[in-house]
């Protein structure tokens, strides 16, 4: 068996699962998105009463943070009240953050874990080699109320990473010249694992942001052995009870690819589609109203820092709005400390508290028609961040400073030698 | 709901995403009505005008793909779509559209057999779908026997209240 099936089989209290059978899995934890009222709407019209095991819920006031209507602040409002009922203590209220980062701040989610939240990046806990999954309101109201929910259980696609990255060049290009090739239905129902020498040089932030990406080629999952680099993040926050699963010699995997990500330049996939994938030389010159850096693919220390290095002693373009929104509470404060924030809000960044942000097209950051954004978020569906007329490139958070500074689509190579 | 349907065609391409389908502006309501009022509004603005209960949506490969957001299912079951008939779908669109009980067929090669418009009946059990129309038959992939069982019961929610032996509607 994959480890993602055994982690499945295990929480079937099963010894062994096949692929493509269906299995009822009990789940380690839940988290559920302010976004998503309709979840305690389905809670009720299924009659549930009290949840199965409040320990296992997590709530996240993360893609309205601040409210920004009453009908949002009315939502959060019944969301408190049902936590404080339901005796759930993990209410991750407006200050905290986005919920993927939340959950690794606080290494909620561990190896071996199975984690469905209601945010379908949830597949961002491969990271951590967990099986992390995305589900719509009901389907968390059905764990809710039976601490269960059934799942399909997936083929594995192996993706091999190797060869040397060169300067400008992170995990978010990697998985954009990968979700390019591959397109952006072609995991769908399927897992993907990643392995291979590169991911020794590749840190928890970057192997999130490859596990992130898989959504947008349509994986239910996505998966990293953990390793010395996963025990080391994880040992600094919490106990760990256990090493995880690991997948048995001779697994059959449903397809296998191998990367060589030597010569690679920096990616942005154009719009309107996470697939449209091309080097970012062909874009180079576009001009660029709002550079956004932030969410769960992109708000990381690491990218907040990649960020300062460029525009050090810079300032962002006349021209160009440059939003930054650290992923979480603890994104904000480690950058705060090593001073990424004082050189970005001096190099002209606006800041916005932890949250979702205008990823989703929702507030703090909304496109209007013919504008332009270049974005270290995770999609540049028409409208996603505005008005349906607006371009959105999705590129790496070096390659956003790099826009910012020049005011239009530049390579942060040159910045970062 | 499990049986021959009969509607017209609403027809799109690939890749028609939760946020063309539902935009994220609108995701802080919940009651269906209002939700149906932004139907399809990125890709086909004429949709909310046009759609009749009964109407049937034909699209391409991962339709549905993107968010997680309910609303995707929620705005068109309630805008009266009787089934949606795409190449692919992306799976907790697929998910979510059946535990709503609303049925969902996977038809290879349909996205260019069927023109906006056009007639069409689905045998939802059979997964026979004729085009009236022009006379094009195909063959969706069988839906499993769980997927089945959640739409014979109107959706996930009522079975739920059935094995928890809170159902008294019929």
């Amino acid at each position: 068996m994959h480890a993602v099936e055994k982690i499945l089989a295990r929480a079937a209290g099963r010894e062994e699962v096949g692929t493509g059978e269906i299995v009822n899995c009990t789940v380690d934890l839940a988290g559920i998105n302010d976004l998503y009222l309709q979840t305690l709407r389905s809670f009720a019209e299924m009659g549930g009463q009290k949840v199965h095991d409040p320990r296992k819920v997590v709530m996240f006031m993360d893609h309205f943070a601040p409210a920004s209507t009453i009908t949002q602040a009315d939502n959060q409002k019944q969301f408190r009240a049902f936590c404080r009922e339901q005796g759930i203590d993990l209410l991750m209220d407006i200050d905290q953050g986005v919920c993927h980062q939340i959950l690794a701040d606080k290494g909620l989610v561990r190896p071996g874990m199975l984690a469905v939240v209601t945010d379908s990046h949830t597949t961002t806990h491969g990271a951590f080699g967990a099986f992390g999954t995305g589900v719509g309101a009901t389907d968390l109201a059905i764990i809710l109320i039976t601490g269960q929910l059934w799942f399909r259980v997936p083929e594995v696609i192996r993706i091999n990473l190797e060869g040397n990255i060169g300067a400008g060049v992170y995990a978010k290009d990697i998985i954009l010249k990968v979700i390019g090739t591959l397109g952006a239905d072609y995991c769908v129902y399927r897992a993907v694992e990643f392995t291979g020498p590169l991911l020794e040089n590749l840190g928890i932030s970057e192997r999130m942001t490859l596990c992130n990406m898989t959504t947008e080629m349509g994986a239910k999952t996505a998966y990293i052995q953990p390793d010395h680099v996963t025990f080391d993040f994880l040992r600094d926050k919490v106990k760990l009870e256990s090493p995880g699963v690991t997948t048995d010699p001779g697994y059959h995997y449903a397809a296998e690819h191998s990367f060589d990500v030597t010569g690679l330049k920096p990616q942005v996939a154009a719009p309107h589609s996470v697939d449209n994938v091309a080097d970012i030389t062909e874009y180079l010159g576009r001009p660029i109203n709002q550079a956004f850096l932030g969410t769960c693919t992109g708000g990381r220390v690491e990218d907040l820092a990649v960020a300062a290095r460029i525009l050090t002693g810079r300032h962002v373009h006349p021209r160009t709005r440059f939003i930054v929104v650290p992923a979480s509470k603890g994104v904000f404060l480690e950058a705060m400390a090593k001073g990424y924030i004082q050189i970005l809000v001096e190099a002209g960044a606006t800041f916005v508290t932890p949250s979702c942000a205008a990823c989703l097209g929702t507030h703090q950051g909304i496109l209007a028609a013919g504008e332009t954004c270049i974005t270290a978020s995770s999609r540049n569906f028409p409208g996603r961040m505005g008005h349906a007329e607006a371009e959105i490139f999705v590129a790496s958070p070096a390659s956003v400073a790099a826009a910012a500074l020049e005011g239009k689509i530049a390579d942060p190579a040159q910045y970062l030698t | 709901m499990v049986g021959m349907i009969k509607g017209r065609a609403f027809v799109y391409g690939a890749n028609i995403d939760t946020d063309q389908i539902y935009p994220g502006g609108y995701l802080d309501l919940t009651d269906p009505e209002l939700v149906a009022q932004h139907a399809m509004e990125r890709v086909d603005p004429d949709f909310v005008k046009e759609v009749k209960p009964g109407d049937m949506i034909v699209a391409g490969a991962n339709f549905g793909c993107g968010s997680s957001r309910e609303h995707a299912a929620v705005t068109l079951k309630a805008s009266g779509i009787a089934v949606v008939l795409a190449e692919s779908f992306a799976r907790i669109f697929y998910r979510n559209a059946i535990n709503l009980g609303l049925p969902l067929l996977v038809c290879p090669g349909i996205a260019s057999l069927v023109k906006r418009g056009d007639l069409l009946s689905v045998d939802l059990a059979a997964g026979a779908v004729i085009n009236r129309s022009s006379g094009a038959t195909v063959t969706a992939q069988p839906l499993s026997t769980y997927v089945m069982a959640i739409l014979e019961n109107g959706g996930v929610k009522p079975m739920i209240r059935k094995q928890r032996g809170l159902l008294v509607e019929g």
